[in-house]
């Protein structure tokens, strides 16, 4: 054993990969390898200004936007569309989602229902909106609740249907009431898909939120980008385009943060 | 409080999973219930406990619970059943809960539980952060914190390698030795059968019905690992089920 023979090959490592790790910077080089490249791209002449507003006159679109006060003017709207309508949504989301997931005859009554709103394209409701909730903020916190409830409802009927049974039946054998049950395991359970459904929910009010503001609003992202879209003021159009992006970087960051201090328990 | 199963059988759809099943339980004893896979064990364990019920035959409990009893028939799961968003503490802390118990007095038997599961130093810890048998003790713990009646074992130590399971045998000797308790064991393992039990109730494959009873007489405190009685024992009741246990292998599972 001592003395290796000829025939002797050392062994391949095959068992890497399909275990993602975290790399630093990698997500933000991605964006700025893109945005150089536009950037020499439109400079160069090889991408017309038709095709792609140079990233540095977004950037100044931007700045002028700033300055004149008109970012916080359009913002402040659409943020608090945003915050009222997925509030309403998402609250109303989870708490039928819980039922369904705890009650059969809800369960059998409200899923197919849910199943029939899924699809629905909630821009196409819109005039209906309009007539129901007035041509005011109450269409749009309509329009953008709705979009959130549906999907927020499937993940969370779906996250307490996950919950671990044993962990149940173990509560029933302690004899905790119902009321605890609910409360200290089939919530905490489920929390993880709640939480992993709502980053979709507050994906899809972002863009309602855009819908929303195509009726009637003076001010608003949304409001904003339609009438540099009308006008084809690529510079602003982009401009409001990036500010959604960044939106939707923040609210995914929000959740991340929140599912980072509500689920250290997850192993 | 004794338990006294009377005529127990039942059925889950065409197959018959247990027949005519009549047993007691005495109080401070521990009775192991051993037989072939699928011979119903663990379902005879959720009769016992409530969680399910038979289709024909009922258990019974005999006397009334000790006094400061919060949960009389309580039960330690093979996967441990701790909830995960739950501290060593907090977890114990759950089954308390719901009685109205003040404070301190919560507090009180939290720290006394945890002591005598030494586990007094990792009240803080989550589950995850466990091994196997340590998260075992606390399911432990958190049983014996409602002062039960009869404690109903699933496989305890199932889940838990052949070393800590040693470990931990050791632990529930001390622990019965000290203050003996009634406890039913469900059990697959013919060596811990004969080591933790006082009657060893070994039931045939399916149908499970009662094969035989046998009483262990030596005190828990004296059977050790290699002890050659219980190793005859052992070998008796392995060749009570050894042609079941072949039989029960073989068989097509009915889902």
């Amino acid at each position: 054993m001592s003395e290796a023979p000829d025939t002797a090959r050392r062994v391949a490592f095959r068992g890497g990969g399909f275990a993602p790790t975290p790399r630093r910077f990698v997500g933000a080089a991605v964006f700025i390898l893109l945005i150089v490249l536009a950037e020499i791209g439109t400079r160069t002449g090889v991408i017309s200004p038709l095709t792609l507003p140079k990233p540095s006159d977004v950037l100044a679109t931007f700045g002028d936007l700033y300055r004149s006060g008109l970012l916080w003017k359009h913002l402040g709207p659409s943020l608090s569309r945003l915050a009222v309508g997925a509030t309403l949504g998402v609250s109303l989301g989870i708490s039928v989602g819980i039922l369904i997931g705890l009650f059969s005859y809800i369960r059998a009554g409200l899923v197919p229902l849910v199943a029939a709103l899924f699809p629905i394209p909630k821009i196409a409701l819109l005039p209906l909106f309009v007539i129901w909730f007035g041509i005011d903020e109450g269409s749009k916190y309509a329009l953008i609740a709705f979009g959130t409830f549906t999907p927020t409802v499937v993940a969370t009927y779906g996250a307490v249907d996950n919950v671990d049974r044993t962990l149940i039946r173990m509560g029933q054998s302690f004899g905790l009431s119902w009321v605890s049950i609910v409360r200290k395991i089939v919530l905490p359970g489920a929390m993880p898909g709640i939480l992993s459904g709502l980053r979709i929910s507050l994906a899809i009010a972002i863009i309602l939120l855009v819908a929303a503001e195509m009726l009637g609003a003076e001010y608003g992202i949304g409001a904003y980008i339609l009438e540099a879209g009308a006008l084809y003021d690529l510079e602003r159009l982009f401009a409001g385009v990036v500010i959604l992006s960044v939106l939707g970087v923040l609210v995914s960051m929000a959740i991340g943060l929140i599912e980072r201090r509500l689920l250290v328990w997850r192993v | 409080m004794d338990i006294r199963l009377s005529g127990i059988s039942h059925s889950y759809g065409e197959v018959e999973v247990m027949r005519d099943i009549t047993l007691d339980v005495p109080s401070g004893r521990i009775v192991c219930i051993v037989g072939p896979s699928g011979c119903g064990k663990s379902t005879l364990l959720r009769f016992i406990g409530g969680l399910e019920r038979p289709d024909r035959g009922e258990v019974l409990q005999l006397g009334a619970p000790p006094t400061g009893c919060l949960n009389p028939l309580t039960y330690v799961f093979q996967d441990f059943a701790l909830l995960p968003w739950r501290s060593v503490a907090g977890n114990i802390a759950l089954v308390l809960e719901d009685h109205g118990l003040p404070r301190a007095q919560m507090d009180e038997i939290i720290q006394d539980v945890l002591a005598r599961t030494k586990l007094s130093d990792f009240a803080q810890a989550l589950p995850k952060q466990l091994s196997g048998g340590m998260k075992q003790r606390v399911a432990i713990a958190r049983a014996m914190a409602v002062n039960p009646a009869v404690m109903l074992m699933d496989e305890p130590l199932s889940a838990l390698d052949s070393q800590t399971r040693e470990l931990l045998m050791d632990d529930l000797i001390g622990l019965w030795t000290r203050t003996p308790f009634t406890a039913v064991y469900v059990t697959h393992n013919l060596a811990e059968a004969v080591r933790l039990g006082h009657s060893i109730v070994v039931l045939s494959r399916r149908p499970g019905q009662i094969r035989e009873v046998v009483h262990l007489d030596m005190p828990l405190a004296e059977r050790g690992l290699g002890d050659p009685d219980l190793d005859r024992k052992q070998q008796y009741l392995w060749a009570l089920m050894r042609d079941e246990a072949r039989a029960a292998d073989a068989e097509l599972i009915h889902v």
